[in-house]
C-alpha cells in the first residue's frame, strides 16, 4: 500500500520531449487512468515509475521513498504488460511463482499465494499449462495473477485489455474493478480507451503530446472538461464543436454560430459577458442534442433546423448526423425520433449543458 | 486427380534434388563399401564393381576394423577428438551466448560499436591469424596442449556464435524481459532463467555446427597440436596414416569411416535442429 507523486517530471528521447513537467499525486488505494491518444506519454509516465525508463528531470516517490535510482526490482511494483510478457517455456503456476521465487518465499507461502490468486481468477484447473495453451482471455488473467501474487505496493497496467475482443475487454473491465476494491492497493493503469478510463478509474489523468491537461475524477472531466482537447476526447461519440460568438439583443444572450443562434440560459452571463463579440467555440455533447418531441424534461432547449444526413439505429437510440451550411453535428436521440436521411428537422440543444472555450487558448470559460 | 498431377509437376524438382544428393553421396558411399572390402578385392577391382556381386561373401570383411583399431592407435585419437571437440564446443557457445545476451539486453557504452567489430571478425580468414597466435601461444606455453586448441577453436567460433546469438536474443519481446526485471530477476538471473531455456532451439544448432566444425578440422589441430600423437585427434592420425601406412593403404577407408561415425551419429539425430537452427535468428523460434 502506498501512494505515488510524480514531481516535475520530465523525459526526453533525444529532442523529443516525451512526457512534459508532470505533476501528479496518487493516493493510497486509488485507481488512477493516464489516457490519451498513441504517443501521448502515457505509457512513458507509467514506465518510469515502473523503473524502466529513466527520468530525465524531476522525481517520483512511492511513498515516501525517491525512486529515481532505485532498480526495477526493489520498487515493490508488479506490471501487466499489453502483450502479457508471460515466460513462454514455464506453465502457469511457474509464471505466477516465479517472482516469489526469486525473493526466496517460502514453497508453502509460494503455493498458498498461487492457489488463492488462482482462485480469485478462476484460472485453478489451467495452473498445469503452458502459456502457448492458453486463449487470450486466460493469458490475460494469468498475467495479472502473476502480479497479484506479488502482493506489491503498487499495481501497473499498460493497456492490458487491448488485446482482448470486445466483449471479452468489457468482462475483464469489471474484474480489474472488482479486484481493485478487494485488494485495496494503488492501481496505475494506461489505456488509449475513453470509455476503460471511465468505467474503472477514481481519477483520469488525460495526456496529449506529454503534457497534463487534466486529472480529476470521470464525472468531472465529463461535465466539467479544462478545454477543447479534453472535451473532444472523453465522451462517445465526441462532443459537437460550433465556432461561435455571443452577442446580446434585447438584454438576451445568444450564441452565433453563423446558421444559427442559441439562447444562453441567465445564470451564465456573468461568466460570458467579458466575451461578448470574440471568437469562441460552443461545444455540445451528442446526448444533449434532442428530438423536441422527446426531449427529457428540466432541460433549457433551443432550436436549430438541419439536414439530417445518417442515421444509426442502436436500438436504444438513434444516432442522427446534422449538417447545416458551416456545421455538422451529431445528435443521440430518442429510438421514437421520426428523424429520417434527407429531411429537415429540428434538434433541440440542451443550453443548460453547453460548453463555452476560448479560440484561441482553447480553454473552458466558466 | 489433383493430387497425382501436383506429384507429376514436382517430378523434375525431386529429380535434381535426388541427383544431387547422390553425387554428393557417391565418395563418401566408396568409401563405406571399401572399408568392408578385403585388401586382395580392394586392390584388384574398384569399389563400384560390387555391384555386380553384391552376394559374393568373400569380397567382404570386418577385418580392416579390426586391424586399424588395434594397431594404429585409433582408438586413443577418438578419445582425443572428443577430448577436444567437447569442450571446444561448449566453451565458445557460453562465451558466445553471455556476449548476445549483452548486446541485445544491457545498456552500456560502445555496445553497436563493439558489436560491430565483433561481427567484423567474420571476415578475417583463420589462416591470417596462425603466426600471431601460435607464437603468442608458444611464448606461454601451451602450444601441443588440448588448451592452445580449445581457446583456438573458441576463438575462430565466436564471432559467427555470437552473431547468431545475438540475433536471436534480440527478438525476444523486450516486455519479457523487463517482466523478469519487475519480478526481481537481476541480469544474471534472467540470463539463466529467461535468456537460456529460450534459446535452446539456437543453441542446438549453433553446437552441431560447431561441433561438427571442431570433429572435422584438420587445419588447426595441426598447427597448434603440433606432431604430438598423444593429443593428436582423428583428423590427424588419418592424414598420417595416408603416408605411414604405404603398402597397407586398404586400412585407411575404414580408418577414414570410423573418423566419420560420430558425425553422422550427429547429424541423424538431431537433424529436425539444422532446418530450423538456420532459420533461429531470422524467425522467432
Amino acid at each position: 500500500m502506498a501512494s505515488v507523486t510524480y514531481e516535475h517530471v520530465t523525459k526526453r528521447f533525444g529532442d523529443v520531449i516525451a512526457v512534459n513537467d508532470l505533476n501528479i499525486e496518487i493516493a493510497d488505494k486509488e485507481f488512477l487512468v493516464f489516457v490519451g491518444p498513441s504517443g501521448c506519454g502515457k505509457s512513458t509516465s507509467l514506465r518510469m515509475l515502473a523503473g524502466l525508463e529513466e527520468i530525465s528531470e524531476g522525481n517520483i516517490y512511492i511513498g515516501d521513498r525517491l525512486v529515481n535510482d532505485v532498480p526495477p526490482k526493489d520498487r515493490d511494483i508488479a506490471m501487466v504488460f499489453q502483450s502479457y510478457a508471460l515466460y513462454p517455456h514455464m506453465t502457469v503456476y511457474d509464471n505466477m511463482a516465479f517472482g516469489l521465487k526469486l525473493r526466496k518465499t517460502p514453497k508453502a507461502e509460494i503455493d498458498r499465494r498461487v492457489k488463492e490468486a488462482a482462485q480469485i481468477l478462476g484460472i485453478e484447473h489451467l495452473l498445469d499449462r503452458k502459456p502457448k495453451q492458453l486463449s487470450g482471455g486466460q493469458r490475460q488473467r494469468v498475467a495479472v495473477g502473476r502480479a497479484i501474487v506479488r502482493e506489491p505496493n503498487v499495481f501497473l497496467m499498460d493497456e492490458p485489455l487491448s488485446n482482448l475482443d470486445a466483449k471479452l475487454r468489457v468482462q475483464a473491465r469489471a474484474e480489474i474493478s472488482k479486484l481493485h476494491q478487494r485488494l485495496g492497493t494503488t492501481f496505475i493503469y494506461v489505456t488509449h480507451d475513453q470509455v476503460e478510463a471511465m468505467t474503472m478509474g477514481t481519477r483520469i489523468a488525460v495526456l496529449k503530446d506529454g503534457l497534463l491537461h487534466q486529472i480529476d475524477s470521470p464525472q468531472n472531466l465529463y461535465d466539467l472538461p479544462n478545454n477543447v482537447f479534453v472535451a473532444g476526447f472523453i465522451g462517445s461519440p465526441a462532443m459537437n464543436f460550433f465556432d461561435a460568438t455571443l452577442i446580446m439583443e434585447d438584454g438576451k444572450m445568444y450564441a452565433d454560430c453563423r446558421d444559427f443562434r442559441v439562447m444562453v440560459p441567465e445564470e451564465r452571463y456573468g461568466v460570458f459577458k467579458p466575451y461578448l463579440g470574440k471568437e469562441l467555440v460552443m461545444g455540445v455533447r451528442p446526448e444533449h442534442v434532442h428530438d423536441p418531441q422527446y426531449a427529457p424534461p428540466g432541460i433549457k432547449p433551443a432550436l436549430v433546423e438541419a439536414n439530417i444526413e445518417v442515421t444509426e439505429l442502436m436500438g436504444n437510440e438513434v444516432v442522427a448526423y446534422f449538417a447545416t451550411d458551416h456545421a455538422t453535428f451529431l445528435g443521440r436521440l430518442d429510438p421514437r425520433t421520426d428523424a429520417r436521411v434527407g429531411m429537415i428537422k429540428a434538434a433541440a440543444f440542451d443550453m443548460s449543458r453547453m460548453h463555452i472555450f476560448d479560440k484561441e487558448t482553447e480553454k473552458a470559460i466558466r | 486427380m489433383k493430387k497425382l498431377r501436383k506429384t507429376l509437376s514436382k517430378f523434375p524438382l525431386h529429380i535434381v534434388v535426388i541427383t544431387i544428393a547422390l553425387i554428393w553421396m557417391t565418395p563418401s558411399l566408396g568409401v563405406l563399401i571399401n572399408s568392408f572390402r578385403t585388401s586382395q578385392a580392394m586392390k584388384t577391382s574398384g569399389w563400384w564393381t560390387m555391384f555386380a556381386t553384391p552376394f559374393n561373401f568373400t569380397q567382404w570383411t570386418l577385418e580392416n576394423y579390426a586391424t586399424v583399431l588395434a594397431t594404429q592407435d585409433l582408438a586413443r585419437s577418438f578419445r582425443n577428438s572428443l577430448l577436444i571437440s567437447i569442450p571446444a564446443t561448449i566453451l565458445p557457445i557460453l562465451i558466445a551466448a553471455f556476449a548476445a545476451y549483452a548486446f541485445s539486453w544491457m545498456e552500456f557504452p560502445g555496445r553497436q560499436v563493439l558489436f560491430s567489430i565483433v561481427v567484423g571478425l567474420l571476415v578475417v580468414p583463420l589462416q591470417m591469424t596462425f603466426v600471431p597466435i601460435y607464437a603468442a601461444f608458444n611464448k606461454i606455453g601451451i602450444t601441443g596442449t588440448f588448451l592452445a586448441i580449445w581457446a583456438a577453436h573458441t576463438g575462430y567460433g565466436l564471432p559467427f556464435a555470437v552473431y547468431l546469438l545475438r540475433n536471436f536474443l534480440g527478438a525476444l519481446p523486450k516486455d519479457l524481459f523487463e517482466s523478469a526485471w519487475l519480478d526481481g530477476a537481476s541480469f544474471w538471473t534472467a540470463f539463466w532463467r529467461l535468456a537460456l531455456p529460450l534459446s535452446v532451439p539456437s543453441l542446438a544448432s549453433l553446437a552441431i555446427f560447431q561441433f561438427l566444425w571442431v570433429w572435422n578440422d584438420l587445419l588447426v589441430a595441426l598447427i597448434y597440436l603440433g606432431g604430438t600423437p598423444s593429443v593428436a585427434p582423428l583428423t590427424v592420425r588419418v592424414a598420417n596414416l595416408v603416408n605411414s601406412l604405404g603398402a597397407d593403404w586398404h586400412l585407411l577407408p575404414a580408418a577414414a569411416f570410423i573418423s566419420m561415425i560420430l558425425p553422422l551419429i550427429v547429424f541423424f539425430s538431431m537433424q529436425q535442429y539444422f532446418v530450423r537452427g538456420i532459420l533461429a535468428g531470422s524467425v522467432k523460434g
